[in-house]
């Protein structure tokens, strides 16, 4: 059966009135991403369907000890997070479209925004975007209608999947968008401050870094309000349990990625980009917001608000093209903090401190593996040369079980031989100890 | 309702004019059309506008309108009870809703508007 809807005849006369040939409709795909035949086989049984399916999900290394961060964590998730996300009165990942007739959504929706806003000290926050990446992309475009300015200032120590997401989107904007190399794993001060001007709209910066190295963003905070522009800063949201807040530093937008906050790794997804900022700016912020109200016989309710930004009030000045949220993982995120607790957070934050800590003493003793940076002050990711290149000695612990880490050369110039390592409240005593012998033996 | 000495657009702006300063502010059929207003957002002062660019937006619970500059010129004033109270257009939009005062810097834009007849005219045939 052809499920393509007109015939041959109807289709040559449609290209006759066009004056064009079907491959110069797709003449924009380039030459290597068509294929003329598809690996179609004949169809298979369920049964044979799953046998087939299992074969391929062998390849994959599951059962390995992970020591892999990066912007996406393995920490532990209480198995209480999914009986409760998976209640059908909350199982769904949008926000509904006819908001105010699901009452228990929207209040969820609302302590979602609530936690996000006391994790980060911020006033106000959206109901969620897509993901960490898009979420500092639309903090960039943020800042740009707050400030009507065209200039941002992005740190290379923030997460290069977020970077090479901002320069895809931006690859088509007239925006002026300025690349500052961190130093010594620190955000650089001194050409931050001598590319900051007035025209500029934003300094893009991530706490922890890349590299896990934690900083104070209050002195440049202070620098670029007295330029008139904003600071957005990225955080992990665990991090934020013992570490200094964005809010306390005095950023104007906070985003981030909320995997962490009870949600698996998964491959890559579906995760969560959470977003806050300062009341003042709140009309610029992109996405749906809800709001607390009164019904009219008092009883307290809510609503989506502050509508007039979106697009399908707005239109094509919308402050997004953002009309949803990610529902179910905003709510992951809500019961994983109800859950934890304000001590809990801490404790978890604490927890995976402590470990890496001990990880990195334990790594460092290794004769000819050194700390990348001088700096000491990390969370729980910390960067090692290694005595020989990084991606190779990774590949040959995956063999012995292991995530050891990330190679920064696939991101990095000049950093054949760091490996980016993570340590969560996950990893044992034991398992560092593992780590650290075959890692000895595979240098 | 339309007043009488004051400028009209096709958009539904009035500008009164005295010398060259001209105060802005949306009509009495916009503010019906749009209903209770909830935000205004101001334009800055000391912003340069040509006639009929985008000078402000109007939002009310069920849409957000760009106002356009009827004349050419520099904004010097802005009216920042709207802030608190953006509702003073629905109940005033001639007086007390104003939404900014301008120095007009080319007069000659002022030919293009509507006088009010003309205004009322243009009403009726919508």
């Amino acid at each position: 059966m052809s499920f393509i809807s007109n015939t041959k005849e109807q289709q040559k006369d449609m290209l006759a009135v066009i004056g064009s040939t079907i491959d110069n409709l797709f003449s924009d795909i380039p030459a290597e991403l068509m294929t003329n035949e598809f690996n179609l086989p004949k169809g298979l049984t369920e049964q044979q369907v799953r046998g087939a399916l299992a074969e391929i999900a062998d390849k994959n290394y599951i059962n390995l000890t992970c020591f892999l961060g990066g912007g996406f964590y393995d920490h532990f998730i209480p198995a209480a997070v999914y009986s409760i996300i998976s209640r059908s009165e909350f199982y769904t990942a949008y926000t509904p479209y006819q908001p105010e007739l699901s009452q228990g959504t929207l209040q969820a929706i609302y302590e979602y925004q609530s936690a996000i806003c006391r994790l980060t000290e911020m006033e106000v926050a959206n109901a969620s975007l897509y993901d960490g990446g898009t979420a500092i992309y639309e903090a960039m475009m943020m800042a740009l209608r707050v400030t009507g300015r065209n200039k941002v200032i992005i740190d290379n120590s923030v997460n290069p999947i977020y970077r090479v997401m901002i320069d895809s989107y931006t690859k088509n904007l007239s925006i002026q968008l300025e690349q500052i190399e961190c130093t010594d794993g620190q955000a650089n001060r001194r050409e931050i401050f001598k590319k900051l001007d007035n025209d500029t709209a934003a300094v893009i910066l991530q706490n922890p870094n890349f590299f896990g190295c934690i900083d104070d963003f209050s002195d440049i905070a202070d620098a670029v309000h007295k330029k008139g522009a904003l600071m957005i800063v990225s955080c992990y949201p665990i991090s934020l349990g013992i570490l200094k807040t964005p809010g306390a530093m005095g950023a104007d937008i906070v985003v981030g990625e909320g995997q962490s906050l009870g949600m698996p790794m998964s491959f890559g997804g579906p995760y969560l980009g959470f977003m806050s900022s300062r009341m003042k700016y709140v009309r610029k912020m992109p996405g749906r917001i809800v709001g607390q109200t009164k019904d009219k016989l008092g009883r307290r309710s809510f609503v989506l608000t502050l509508q007039a930004r979106e697009q399908h009030i707005r239109r094509d000045k919308a402050t997004s093209n953002i009309c949803s949220n990610e529902a179910l993982c905003a709510l992951t995120a809500l019961v994983y903090l109800s859950l934890m607790g304000k001590e809990g957070l801490k404790e978890t934050a604490q927890l995976c401190a402590d470990k890496a800590s001990y990880a990195y003493h334990k790594l460092t003793a290794i004769p000819g593996v050194k700390p990348r940076f001088k700096a000491k002050w990390f969370f729980n990711e910390f960067v090692l040369d290694l005595p020989c290149e990084a991606a190779d000695v990774i590949a040959r612990l995956i063999e012995k079980g292991f995530a050891a880490g990330f190679p920064l050369s696939r991101y990095y110039e000049n950093m054949e031989n760091a490996i980016l390592i993570c340590v969560t409240e996950k990893r044992t005593k034991q398992q560092i100890g593992m780590l650290a012998e075959a890692l000895e033996t595979c240098l | 309702m339309v007043i009488e000495g004051l400028f009209y657009t096709e958009e539904h702006e009035w500008a009164k004019v005295k010398g060259d300063t001209a105060t802005i502010g949306i009509t009495h059929h916009a503010q019906e059309l749009l209903g209770e207003i909830t935000f205004v957002e101001l334009p800055a002062v000391g912003k340069e506008v040509k006639q009929k660019d985008e000078l402000a937006v109007v939002e009310s619970s069920k849409a957000a309108s760009d106002v356009y500059s009827p004349i050419t010129g520099t904004v010097t004033k802005v009216n920042s009870d709207l802030e608190s109270t953006p509702e003073q257009i629905n109940q005033d939009c001639y007086n007390d809703g104003w939404i900014c005062t301008m120095k007009i810097t080319d007069i000659s834009t002022i030919d293009n508007l509507l006088d009010s007849k003309k205004y009322e005219e243009y009403l009726k045939g919508l």
